[in-house]
């Protein structure tokens, strides 16, 4: 129910969003994926009303961001990835407070945030900047679910939240969703991609590619390794010398490489690294995750340009 | 008008939460009016003053006793030597030295001008100026006197300039600087707590929060600028009580007039803060502008020195300068007794100064958002 298209913003010189097309369906959970600086909060600020766009058409059930805003921020509920609750408020006037300005109460909507503020209520008459990280974001997320939002937009909600807290705001989400809330999510993490219903593969301002998490990484084709062995730094400077090798890159323990022709050639590529000098040598044969298909998408995309 | 409840209801709260502002709200008036009023006296009562009398003739013992009834003068010290004297004036013991030579009654009695010697030390030169006026007055008043009772006549100066000072008869230094001091109290509390208020938002992304909700944005500015107001009102209160029942500060004129212009003029200077802070990214960018325009507008409007002695171009920039029109209605309306129609230029000046910054502000707010 949101639809983005050919949109562009630019910041003096440099492109922030280069004709982004996107569509967000009803209770969807959509996820937008991309590095720091890919363009994320800039398509979320232009969704929200909070930013002009330069160019292109944005529909929120109908309405324009730009015309309509007053409609569009009855109707969406927002996170920052920065925490910008009031933090001398206690977490019950925060609360009420966001209730008021929206013109509701607390009381008309706590079916919605029950389960999240439960959490935090036993703190209600604490002030909100004393409370800890994880606190902190469920109480912004019910600050953003008080009004009944139709759209939830959550700019990188679990930007330095521990694992935990990770997993549970994840599973918070999709509670929302089952309730009909359309969400719209941005990560630099590609772990939690795979939650999200649909994702948007960003970078550098350009939608890199829009499916769902099983379809991105089925988008990757042919064979990719798993190299292990040796001192990292030198094994990547090593692959990277060797002819046949298209892509490598760090990825845990392991180097994720790939072959230019996308086939095995391992037993060559052994061959050669042991000439090298590198013993306790590894190569197998892996699934691709969503990682791995961005790297190769943002790999093509900057050999095309 | 909900919403404005609301969002009023969360400022006070957050000012009354914020313990060192809260506090300076109440500390500052009566600090800045006991001790800077007292302090920042131009007064010149007292100034000490070495004499050395070289005559020690009946004359020279009249105008020594004429000195000790002045309450411009105090005798800091007789010496009969110059060089002592000297010595007291360079150390800052004394700050005027009266030289009374040999000769003195001598030449007066047989006609010719009797010369005394005056040196003043000028570092403050307001008060080597006054002194010298002071003494001058002294000296011809004796003059006359004593021809009068030498010779039975008078002195061509039949006629003599008697002094009254309207509106403050006791040249109370006080009277005069209260109204002052409590304009910039009122001024530096509206202004930077406007102002910083706002860029407190920014800073902590608060107002990105309020952006995404459906408070107009004049809604939001009324319930910026509201709560100040009524604290720059409550400041100039406080201090008028205290001049009152502290200093005696005369209050001639209507009350309901001072506060009618103090909120207009509050207006104005909080829409000036909020200017600022839509230039501004962080509470330190913003103190140190609100800052420097603040003391170029204290500097300037007269609340020190006298605005007619300014060069032309000062006085145009005063125009600008919404302290300048305020320091002034506060004068005419407490000591002076001053009613509307004589202060239509003041008030003039306020609102199109008021009208300007209000409407700049809020133009430049919806630009930035």
């Amino acid at each position: 129910m949101v639809s983005v298209t050919n949109l562009t913003k630019t910041y003096g010189s440099v492109n922030a969003l280069n004709g982004v097309n996107v569509q967000v369906k009803e209770s969807e959970l959509f996820g937008v994926i991309g590095p720091d600086g890919a363009g994320k909060s800039t398509l979320f600020r232009i969704i929200l009303s909070l930013l002009l766009p330069d160019s292109g058409e944005v529909e929120v059930w109908g309405f324009d961001p730009v015309k309509d805003y007053r409609k569009i921020r009855q109707m969406v509920g927002y996170m920052p990835g920065k925490f910008s609750l009031y933090e001398d408020l206690s977490v019950e006037e925060n609360l009420g407070f966001f209730a008021t300005v929206f013109g509701t109460t607390i009381k008309e909507n706590y079916h919605l945030i029950k389960d999240i503020y439960q959490q935090i209520e036993p703190f209600k008459t604490r002030p909100a900047g004393k409370l800890s990280g994880g606190m902190k974001q469920k109480l912004a997320l019910s600050c953003a679910l008080i009004h009944k939002p139709k759209l939830l937009v959550l700019d990188e909600p679990t930007t330095g939240v521990d694992a935990v807290s990770r997993s549970e705001f994840w599973e918070m989400l999709q509670k929302l969703k089952k309730q009909g809330i359309t969400i719209l999510v941005s990560t630099p993490y590609m772990d939690e991609a795979s939650l999200c219903d649909r994702v948007a593969l960003i970078q550098k301002g350009k939608i890199l590619d829009v499916a769902a998490p099983s379809e991105v990484v089925a988008g990757f084709d042919g064979k990719l390794f798993g190299v292990s062995g040796g001192n990292m730094y030198h094994l990547i400077n090593a692959c990277k010398s060797f002819e046949g090798v298209e892509s490598v890159f760090p990825f845990g323990e392991e180097l994720h490489l790939t072959f230019k022709d996308r086939d095995d050639h391992s037993e060559a590529l052994m061959e050669f690294l042991r000439g090298k000098g590198f013993d306790k040598l590894n190569i197998r044969l892996i699934r691709p995750n969503i990682e791995d298909r961005f790297m190769s998408l943002m790999s093509s995309e900057s050999f095309h340009e | 008008m909900r919403i404005l409840y609301y969002l009023l209801q969360k400022e006070f709260i957050q000012i009354v939460r914020n313990k060192i502002i809260l506090r300076l709200i109440f500390i500052l008036p009566v600090v800045q009016l006991l001790v800077l009023v007292n302090a920042a006296t131009m007064d010149m009562k007292n100034m000490e003053m070495v004499i050395c009398d070289q005559d020690h003739s009946s004359l020279s013992n009249r105008l020594i006793s004429k000195i000790e009834a002045s309450p411009f003068f105090v005798l800091e010290r007789m010496t009969p030597d110059v060089a002592n004297g000297r010595e007291r004036l360079e150390s800052g013991e004394a700050d005027l030295m009266l030289v009374i030579p040999n000769d003195f009654e001598q030449d007066v009695i047989k006609g010719q001008s009797g010369e005394i010697q005056l040196l003043a030390n000028a570092i403050n030169s307001q008060k080597a100026q006054l002194g010298y006026a002071y003494m001058q007055r002294l000296t011809s008043d004796l003059g006359h006197q004593f021809k009068l009772e030498m010779t039975g006549e008078k002195t061509q100066s039949t006629l003599s300039s008697t002094y009254t000072y309207w509106y403050n008869p006791e040249l109370d230094y006080k009277f005069f600087m209260l109204p002052g001091i409590l304009v910039v109290l009122v001024s530096v509390v509206g202004m930077f707590l406007t102002a910083m208020n706002l860029v407190r938002e920014k800073e902590m992304g608060t107002i990105e929060q309020i952006n995404v909700t459906p408070v107009p944005k004049y809604t939001f500015i009324v319930a910026k600028l509201l709560p100040f107001l009524v604290i720059g009102l409550f400041e100039l209160a406080l201090g008028l009580v205290i001049g009152k029942f502290v200093y005696n500060v005369p209050m001639q004129g209507s009350l309901w007039l001072v506060f009618g212009i103090a909120s207009l003029y509050l207006a104005g200077l909080l829409g000036l803060g909020l200017l600022l802070s839509t230039f501004s990214a962080s509470q330190q960018q913003v103190t140190f502008v609100s800052y420097f325009f603040l003391l170029v507008f204290i500097l300037m409007s007269g609340i020190f020195t006298s605005v007619d002695n300014m060069p032309e171009w000062g006085q145009k920039v005063n125009l600008f300068n919404p302290l300048f029109y305020f320091i002034d209605v506060m004068r005419s309306i407490l000591l002076k007794g001053a009613q509307f129609w004589d202060l239509w230029r003041q008030i003039l000046g306020i609102t199109i100064l008021a009208i300007s910054f209000l409407t700049l502000a809020v133009l430049n707010y919806r630009k930035t958002s």
